[in-house]
């Protein structure tokens, strides 16, 4: 029985096909259950060695990378920009052909710059994983969200997701956006124009500016943090404003199904993109999230870094 | 597993009711060999191995009056193979009972080759725990083992040349007539 994998790296979600996409998601259940058993730890990656390249801060992804690397026997090792020598000025080109020097078999690496890992992957022997670069994708997260809805609703077509936030600068709602309408899901975008302009509409999505006209709607209300560190001033006025416009409040939250998931990718600004309470709520998956993301990354790691070079 | 045509119009090795004869004497020789009937688990690896493990515990509840446990053990990330081959085995959950301590724990498979599947098994069943006893049943053994491994219950022992392939074909994991076909490359 032969996998439907034939990809080294993995740098988005918009170049998958959707039976790349399943088949990834069926490898995480496999996984997942991993996490069940007293010895947490399969040989699969005996012997090879991921580097976690992480250039912009990340606790939750790096994390769950490590630990996924960890429970596929892989030999990990993590550097961070600042430990990098990419302060002293040397390329990322050099610094990723020095890492693939020491027989470094799978390389994740975070980075600012959209294409990052790309331009890396087209140039590397190793394995490339997108950890997240710039606003373009975050595959990963992309796909345990996949996971997620697939696991609590038992299917992904012909749901409505909606997708609130700062889609703009949001590379976790491009994965999202490419992954779900893949697999058949009907997704709409809401957040102030100035972060959710029309032209998101060409990627097959609708677009709102008006959370109250989904919420009855929604089969899943996928929150995006309010990037403090990426914001400038002219998107939004102000952060109560953005909560009184767009934020899931407790008196929102009630116009919902029962069944619609609350999701967030983390870490959570409570009081502004979500009240505390709808976050820690019976409807929110929030930390199944969580708990998804390893195995959906450890059957990332297995697909890309069990391929023979 | 590759997915050949049986040649000819050769008749197979063994048909539906050679199977579920030989099936039915392996739920025997399980019954006699093990007293305490109740602490067994057969763990059937995928796809076939499964459904030899639920069809020899039908047996075996007809025979004895008793449900012996089932369950499955995925060796795909367990093999020493990875990275090697072009293409990588699909992995599926195990699901297997969460204390095995007690237990006498039954590795099923159709075919047993090399003995390198049985050994990843072996490997898979230590992360779940530590049985009592661990024992090995299958549907074929067609010889050339590359480890120290033996069965202790087999339906057909079948000499085969190296280059000679084994095929086995159930109605429920291939939607097939049951049948054991000799392939000759």
């Amino acid at each position: 029985m032969n996998t439907r994998w034939s990809r080294k790296d993995l740098l988005g979600l918009r170049e998958l096909s959707a039976d790349e996409i399943n088949f990834i998601l069926e490898t995480a259940d496999a996984f997942k259950e991993i996490g069940t058993r007293e010895i947490k730890k399969v040989p699969a990656l005996r012997g090879k060695t991921l580097i976690n390249f992480f250039i912009e801060p990340s606790t939750r992804t790096r994390t769950s990378f490590e630990l996924a690397a960890f429970r596929l026997s892989a030999d990990v090792i993590n550097i961070s920009a600042s430990a990098s020598s990419l302060t002293k000025g040397e390329t990322l080109k050099d610094t990723a052909r020095n890492l693939e020097a020491l027989h470094a078999d799978i390389l994740v690496l975070r980075h600012s710059s959209a294409g990052a890992p790309q331009f890396l992957a087209e140039r590397l022997k190793s394995s490339v994983i997108n950890a997240g670069d710039g606003a373009h994708e975050h595959p990963t997260q992309g796909l345990l969200d996949l996971y997620t809805i697939r696991e609590k609703r038992g299917k992904i077509a012909n749901l409505h997701v909606v997708i609130v936030g700062d889609i703009l600068f949001s590379r976790v709602a491009r994965s999202n956006i490419f992954g779900l309408t893949k697999l058949g899901a009907r997704v709409t975008l809401v957040g102030p124009s100035t972060l959710v302009p029309r032209e998101f509409e060409k990627l097959g999505v609708t677009v709102s500016h008006k959370i109250e006209d989904v919420l009855p709607s929604a089969d899943v209300m996928n929150l995006l943090r309010i990037q403090h560190e990426r914001q400038r001033k002219e998107y939004f006025p102000g952060i109560g404003e953005y909560t009184a416009l767009f934020g899931l409040t407790r008196e929102r939250a009630k116009l919902l199904k029962p069944e619609c998931l609350i999701m967030h990718p983390g870490p959570i600004n409570r009081g502004v993109e979500i009240d505390s309470e709808v976050a820690d709520g019976l409807q929110s998956v929030i930390l199944d999230q969580v708990t998804n993301g390893l195995a959906v990354r450890m059957a990332v790691l297995y697909l890309c870094g069990g391929i023979a070079s | 597993m590759k997915n050949h045509q049986p040649t000819s119009a050769a008749a197979p090795i063994m048909d539906a009711a050679a199977i579920q004869r030989a099936l039915k004497r392996i739920a025997h020789e399980i019954i006699e060999q093990n007293a305490d009937l109740k602490s067994v688990v057969l763990a059937g690896i995928p796809l076939r191995g499964v459904e030899i493990a639920r069809r020899i515990a039908e047996f075996v509840r007809e025979i004895a009056k008793i449900d012996v446990g089932t369950g499955v053990i995925d060796v795909a990330m367990h093999r020493d193979d990875v990275g090697t081959r072009a293409q990588l085995p699909v992995v599926r959950a195990s699901k297997l009972p969460v204390s095995l301590e007690t237990r006498t724990l039954i590795v099923v498979d159709d075919v047993l080759f090399t003995g390198r599947t049985v050994r990843a098994a072996l490997d898979a069943i230590s992360s779940f725990g530590r049985p009592a006893r661990v024992q090995l049943a299958a549907l074929i053994d067609r010889g050339h083992r590359e480890l120290p491994i033996r069965a202790d219950y087999v339906g057909k022992n079948l000499p085969t040349a190296a280059r000679e392939q084994i095929q086995v074909r159930l109605q429920e994991t291939d939607g097939e007539p049951d049948a054991v076909w000799l392939l000759k490359e």
